[in-house]
């Protein structure tokens, strides 16, 4: 499909600001502390690009954080337990998360609205409470100490740098995220714009009908559930190994709820919505810490008045109620 | 002529509501027939079994000796047994086009990876996709409303649309649910010849679930006649419109008349 010069001129642009621009602002005005928030937001953003795509079979996900958690423990014991590379300890987190959500999706994607979201809901508690009680997750202590990403060289050209090595691994934990957030979105913009996709609205529509011309609901339900949840344990993966540390806690049900909350926000409608959505969700908490204790109240009304009045997200005022970008 | 669709003592429970009554006929390849009968009759249900969108509670319904009743919906419609649904039962955020291409999917000959990755067949797919829709929604008369919201259509052409993405998953059996309900004597007699054209045109084997009398004398091959879940008559127009049994059921029998 052809891309219109606008769009293409946009995603250049954006390129450079994440890639070029923040580093530079960062170097010029020495706030290395960002580097670990515009990390985050990009990590975040992957976990909610998969809430997103759950949205788009018309299923409401508030179960994502269960997903980040089971991807940073994943990665987290292959890489202190069996001393394997985190860049491989990544994709089997992913993979491993996708796989737990097929044997969980199978049984509870039949459900719909509320019912789906409730059941959700309780998936993060679960998964923290099993976390707290696994041997292999070591309960509430954790697994702390984690190694630094090691270097990856093919034949004994360095394709990635070892991070232990390295003064500054702010920034090259940022690249990554980045790397990875722009890769994300790129295949979920593909994906949207496939035959899945078509596939996908179809459902989100309308499922009886959708079944009536033959496609399989059931099957498509939860494959899109399991890349949903495989963005969650790459997102989970790369949180855990920034940290160094992964805890029952560190994806709890208010994560779930937040990475909800960034799709919203962004706009369902949009498939860069939740890009959007976690940068502002991320910072607009953060500029309202001033307010002591009122923070959490002027936050929530802000959220309303978002939800009352634009309906389809921050997207929305810049092109206006179009479909996806 | 063998039949295309058999159903075979066809029996539907609710608890203790019995929706149909060991119903069985056939149909055969290229007719049109009707199901008729009073409301709660059991003609939709009758209808959702064949498509498998209800399971039967006993009997079973073949197509080409093949069982098609038990099994999951879009099972049913990939052998070519596709309904259509009253009109509220459409993509509302889609484009009529939209619509159209996005049921052709069955006819798609890339695999879904391949569409993720643009390959050559995929994009083959598309544009055929593209071709067959405008080709659909001309033969329909729908060209000028291609690029029209399905929310923002009237109901007339929602029922229209309805048929579109039913004809574009190819089918061989359309099942029909109340393609008249709500129009005028015009707009019917453009849907029946419609359906007309369909079955003629496109060799497509039409059942339809239908209040409309006229209309129904009117298009039908043969007609049966459901009352209170039973089969009560089986036969062509003329003999539908001669037999006691289904006058009584429409009418009541002169007993029931008291004081008229």
């Amino acid at each position: 499909m052809g891309f219109s010069i606008q769009q293409l001129v946009a995603v250049g642009v954006f390129l450079l600001a994440i890639f070029v621009g923040v580093p530079l602002l960062i170097n010029a005005t020495g706030r290395w502390d960002f580097y670990f928030t515009l990390t985050s937001v990009a990590l975040l953003a992957i976990a909610s690009a998969g809430v997103w795509l759950t949205f788009y079979i018309g299923r409401i996900n508030i179960g994502q954080g269960a997903f980040a958690l089971i991807g940073a423990y994943v990665s987290a014991i292959l890489v202190v337990k069996s001393g394997l590379s985190f860049w491989i300890s990544l994709p089997a987190a992913g993979l491993f998360a996708g796989l737990i959500a097929v044997l969980i999706g199978l049984p509870i994607l039949r459900l719909r609205g509320v019912y789906f979201a409730m059941i959700t809901l309780v998936l993060t508690q679960v998964v923290t409470l099993t976390a707290l009680a696994l041997p292999i997750t070591n309960g509430a202590k954790g697994i702390s100490n984690i190694p630094l990403p090691s270097g990856v060289s093919i034949f004994g050209i360095p394709l990635i740098p070892d991070f232990g090595a390295m003064e500054n691994t702010k920034l090259a934990f940022y690249l990554t995220a980045c790397i990875l957030m722009v890769v994300t979105y790129a295949a979920l913009y593909r994906l949207v714009n496939s035959r899945l996709g078509h596939l996908c609205r179809s459902m989100q529509q309308n499922e009886e009908l959708a079944s009536s011309i033959g496609v399989n609901i059931a099957y498509i339900r939860v494959v899109i559930f399991a890349i949903s949840s495989f963005f969650g344990g790459i997102g989970g993966a790369m949180f855990g190994s920034i940290a160094q540390s992964v805890y029952p806690s560190t994806f709890v049900v208010a994560d779930s709820v937040n990475f909800m909350l960034n799709c919203f926000l962004g706009g369902l409608g949009y498939v860069f919505g939740p890009i959007l959505g976690t940068l502002v969700l991320y910072f607009g908490w953060d500029l309202l810490f001033e307010l002591g204790k009122y923070q959490m109240l002027v936050y929530s009304m802000i959220l309303i008045a978002v939800i009352r009045f634009l309906p389809n997200g921050l997207l929305s005022i810049r092109f206006g109620k179009g479909n996806n970008k | 002529m063998s039949a295309l669709i058999q159903v075979n003592n066809v029996t539907k429970k609710y608890g203790g509501l019995i929706a149909n009554n060991d119903i069985s006929f056939d149909v055969s390849e290229n007719e049109i027939l009707s199901v008729i009968g009073p409301n709660g009759a059991g003609k939709s249900t009758l209808f959702k079994m064949i498509s498998s969108f209800t399971p039967t509670t006993s009997g079973e319904v073949l197509y080409r000796g093949e069982r098609i009743s038990n099994l999951k919906p879009h099972v049913v419609a990939r052998k070519g047994i596709v309904r259509t649904f009253q009109e509220t039962t459409i993509f509302k955020s889609m484009t009529v086009r939209e619509s159209v291409v996005v049921a052709q999917h069955l006819r798609a000959k890339a695999s879904l990876a391949g569409y993720f990755w643009g390959s050559k067949t995929a994009k083959e797919d598309v544009t055929a996709f593209g071709e067959y829709a405008d080709e659909l929604l001309e033969f329909l008369g729908m060209s000028e409303i291609a690029n029209e919201l399905a929310s923002n259509l009237p109901q007339g052409n929602l029922r229209a649309l309805g048929i579109a993405i039913g004809l574009a998953t190819d089918p061989k059996v359309l099942l029909l649910d109340e393609p008249f309900a709500g129009m005028n004597h015009d707009e019917t007699m453009n849907m029946v010849n419609l359906v007309r054209s369909v079955r003629d045109e496109r060799g497509v084997t039409v059942m339809l679930v239908e209040h409309d009398m006229p209309a129904v004398m009117n298009i039908s091959d043969r007609i049966v006649v459901l009352n209170f879940g039973e089969k009560i008559a089986e036969g062509t127009p003329s003999e539908i419109q001669n037999n006691e049994k289904v006058i009584e059921a429409y009418l009541g029998s002169a007993d029931d008349e008291i004081g008229m």
